[in-house]
């Protein structure tokens, strides 16, 4: 038995996504609506012609009514997923299994999340009754053991480090300057970023993603059918998931240097696209940067730099929007915060503009190159991971 | 014969200095300290660590627990099942609270002391009076754990004599809704405990065989300061017997009378008496004779009270006290308060929850926690042996400071522990100063009270750092 993959069997037809934010006046049904319209705007369909749903949100509600309600659909399949902050790119990966078995000729993705209504700082959502022996670490303190990972894996120091994750804050605050959907368009100094008090571990406030308002939407057909809903459709070559054992903080063995199942969900969607020189056929990557040590990591992760030397590119520049590999160039988390269901599709949304041609002051020359998405759920040691390989020309089918 | 087996304190670390009271009140001077529990100790608590000293490492097996405390952490319940849960201990112990008075103390000691089988005594307390008043600033928080036996099995001190005298009076009392004792004018309860302990211990005395020129160790164990000075003077015996915690620990309550006769076993020397007098509405006295065993006890304890009391940490704000006490009521963290544990949940895992047992994998010896039933190494599954981690320490990986975790104590740590022999887990911190927080660090495990929501205590272990010759 094996994973063989949907490589080139999907395109992504229509695309919306709003803008995201503190947005006391938009319920999580107005975000519903604005997404499903603006993706539905964007092809040559109607609302009605999509036959089937997958509806990510991780808290802001519980079924598929939760769309079909302010969409009035009518009698249409709608599944509600919820994993971790992976929850936008696996109703995605579903969505595209639909209309790849030929089960169903159009299937929308749809993620959003209502994170200000609670009053409370922290990711929305009740925990099922327990023991009372899960921890109250947040998330910018889970991951905040990378730090210490890192530092004892590869001996560099403290301040290096933080230089590293400054930068990397700067880089997509500065991407997002440019991006009318973010959240936060601030230039923010160096100076200032590094100078913010921490909240957790060496993190502070503007070492994470914040928790924002958001939505956004994808719909999908077999490749072969993408002209007759767009001029301009883009391909989805290769879409890895990995969950991982959960074990990191149970076993010795794991270092708090990476995440093995990004790594793992990396491997599969490359193989299934055929990428073979990961900084040569990668044109721009969207990450999951929920904090700046997520994004350092990452970069090793996803094979763009060797293991230990990702502080190091990224001080030189390589991520930046005119670097080598162009990482977050719409702004990432840290520009747009973290609507939970709707961020994994938020990602795929700037590679749909920057495969067309369309993001504006922030387009790239990608020259023919592929556009990632990576998207992380759970924190270091017990990981949700998803990855996706997208480009503008068509690929002969992999598998 | 009777006496005591084994014993054991705990001591919380943190010091209240009567001149931060007097300051934080507009007054000059104050002369003075106390222990204070840490904001996630509680007496169930610090009863369970004082007890894992007492019990020598799992080495003694106790028949029953018999746990005394005046601010218990529940009413109705139990108290000392918790303890029993923490502790390990087989399910055909049994488990009584003598709760509420601070002489139920004794009263805990001489129940094990009279069991035909090896019990376990707890006397733990946290005492709490009116701020800038004498109790606040002449109590002391902290714990102590007998094994002792009615029996004939070998005591590092033997019950020689014992003498009671009880007369109702009002001394010290509180209501049970009452967050602070009330007191009568002391000189009246001091007169009235003079007299009983006078009796008390003439009895104990002659029980004993003992001429009161001959006792070696006196301790007193009294809420009142003004009778401990006159049970002392009553007792007869020489001045310079007398074991004084009050400038180290202050008047503990319940655990008082554990933690004096504690210093007193750590003095004597074999064949040296010690008289112990509790008093509250009346005088209990036991007389004991430390035994040639004592000095071979001392030798092998881990965790003793004179190092417990070397590692205070003083400086402790007064507001923070008053915080920790629930005194004062301080702005909370803007974040949802977790929600108290399931009963059934609690239950079910209670081997973890409360006796912090991991698994070891029969088919490759990989050793994990919580408790897996498909090992993580190998994959063999429901091949697993329990193993308790409650003495195994390991040391941290990785740490967080996190600001923004709700906590009863803000900021909360946390941390990732490679135990010795393998494993880890990822547990809160509690108790580090920032040079702590290090890897490679040196931690040990301690039972404490995660939070206390909607009437619930959530009891959990977290990890504290040790010196490496601990």
């Amino acid at each position: 038995m094996a994973a063989r993959g949907i490589g080139g069997r999907v395109a992504i037809v229509g695309m919306g996504c709003t803008s995201f934010g503190d947005l006391p006046g938009r319920g999580v049904d107005d975000l519903l609506v604005d997404a499903a319209l603006e993706a539905v705007a964007s092809t040559r369909l109607e609302i009605g012609d999509v036959d089937a749903f997958w509806l990510g949100t991780y808290a802001s509600s519980v079924a598929g009514t939760t769309l079909s309600k302010p969409l009035k659909l009518d009698g249409k399949p709608v599944s509600r997923n919820e994993n971790f902050c992976v929850t936008g790119s696996d109703a995605f990966r579903n969505a595209c299994f639909a209309v790849a078995s030929g089960a169903y000729d159009v299937a929308m993705a749809i993620g959003a999340e209502k994170t200000g209504d609670t009053g409370t700082a922290g990711v929305p959502g009740t925990p099922p009754p327990g023991d009372g022996t899960l921890l109250e670490i947040t998330p910018p303190g889970l991951f905040g053991y990378l730090s210490d990972g890192y530092l004892a894996a590869y001996g560099i120091s403290p301040e290096e480090l933080k230089t590293a994750l400054t930068h990397i804050s700067y880089k997509n605050h500065a991407n997002g300057v440019d991006n009318p959907r973010a959240a936060y368009r601030q230039l923010i100094s160096k100076e200032r970023i590094a100078s913010t008090p921490n909240l957790a571990g060496n993190l502070s406030l503007l070492d994470c993603g914040g928790l924002t308002d958001g939505g956004a939407a994808a719909i999908v057909c077999r490749a072969e059918d993408a002209h007759r809903y767009t001029d301009t459709p883009i391909y989805v070559h290769g879409m890895g998931m990995a969950v991982g054992p959960g074990t990191g903080a149970i076993d010795p063995a794991y270092d708090y240097t990476g995440f093995p199942e990004v790594a793992a969900a990396g491997r599969e969607a490359y193989r299934q696209a055929g990428v073979t020189d990961v900084p040569a056929q990668i044109g721009m990557a969207e990450v999951h940067d929920c904090f700046t040590v997520t994004e350092l990591v990452l970069m090793e992760d996803l094979q763009f730099t060797p293991r230990g030397t990702s502080w190091r590119a990224v001080l030189d520049g390589a991520f930046d929007r005119d670097g080598m590999l162009p990482v977050n160039p719409d702004g990432g988390l840290q520009s747009f915060g973290h609507p939970i269901g709707a961020s994994g599709i938020r990602m795929l949304f700037e590679c749909w503009l920057q495969l067309r041609g369309e993001a504006g002051r922030r387009q790239l020359d990608l020259d023919g190159r592929f556009a990632m998405t990576q998207n992380l759920g759970g924190w270091p040691g017990e990981c949700v991971a998803f990855v996706s390989v997208l480009g503008g020309e068509r690929a002969a089918e992999v598998g | 014969m009777a006496g005591v087996i084994s014993y054991g304190t705990h001591v919380p670390v943190h010091r209240l200095d009567a001149a931060a009271v007097r300051a934080a009140h507009g007054a000059g001077g104050g002369q003075g300290r106390r222990a204070v529990a840490c904001f996630d100790e509680d007496t169930t608590t610090m009863g369970v660590e004082a007890a894992r000293r007492a019990l020598a490492g799992d080495l003694l097996a106790p028949s029953w627990i018999w746990f005394a405390t005046s601010r218990p952490a529940y009413l109705e319940k139990t108290n000392a099942a918790a303890i029993h849960a923490a502790l390990g201990l087989p399910r055909d112990v049994g488990a009584t609270d003598v709760a509420g008075a601070v002489r139920s103390g004794a009263g805990a000691l001489r129940a094990a002391l009279q069991s035909p089988a090896p019990a376990l005594a707890v006397l733990s307390d946290i005492r709490v009076g009116a701020p800038n008043g004498p109790d606040e600033l002449g109590g002391g928080d902290g714990a102590a754990a007998f094994v002792a036996t009615g029996g004939d099995e070998p005591v590092v001190a033997e019950l020689i004599g014992s003498g009671a005298a009880t007369e109702e009076h009002l001394d010290r009392w509180r209501l049970p809704e009452a967050a602070v004792p009330r007191r009568w004018e002391e000189s009246f309860g001091a007169k009235i405990s003079a007299g009983l302990a006078a009796d008390a211990t003439a009895t104990a005395l002659a029980a004993a065989g003992v001429a009161a020129d001959d006792v070696r160790h006196l301790v007193v164990a009294a809420a009142n300061p003004r009778a401990r000075r006159a049970v002392a003077r009553a007792a007869g015996v020489p001045a310079e017997a007398l074991v004084d915690l009050a400038g180290e620990i202050g008047a503990a309550g319940a655990a008082d009378a554990g933690l004096g006769l504690v210093a007193a076993l750590d003095r004597a020397a074999a064949g040296e008496t010690i008289v112990l007098l509790a008093v509250g509405d009346g005088v209990e006295a036991l007389v004991f004779r430390a035994t040639e065993l004592l000095a071979e006890r001392r030798a092998q304890a881990a965790d003793p009270l004179a190092r417990q009391l070397a590692a205070a940490r003083e400086g402790l704000p007064y507001g923070r006290y008053l915080s920790w006490r629930g005194l004062i009521d301080v702005e909370p963290p803007r974040k949802a308060a977790p929600a108290p544990p399931a009963a059934p949940v609690a239950h079910r895992r209670r081997a973890w929850k409360f006796g912090i047992e991991a698994t070891r994998c029969r088919a490759c010896g990989t050793r994990q926690l919580p408790p897996q039933r498909v090992c993580h190494a190998c994959r063999a599954v429901d091949r697993m042996d329990r193993e308790p981690m409650r003495e195994v320490r390991g040391r941290l990986v990785a740490h967080t400071v996190d600001r923004l975790a709700w906590s009863p104590s803000p900021p909360a740590v946390f941390g990732v522990v490679d135990f010795d022999g393998g494993g880890r887990a990822e547990l809160e911190l509690t108790e580090t100063a920032p040079e702590d927080l290090v890897p490679g660090r040196r931690v040990a495990l301690t039972f404490r009270v995660m939070a206390t929501r909607d009437g619930q205590h959530n009891y959990f272990w977290k990890a504290r750092p040790v010196m490496e010759e601990d």
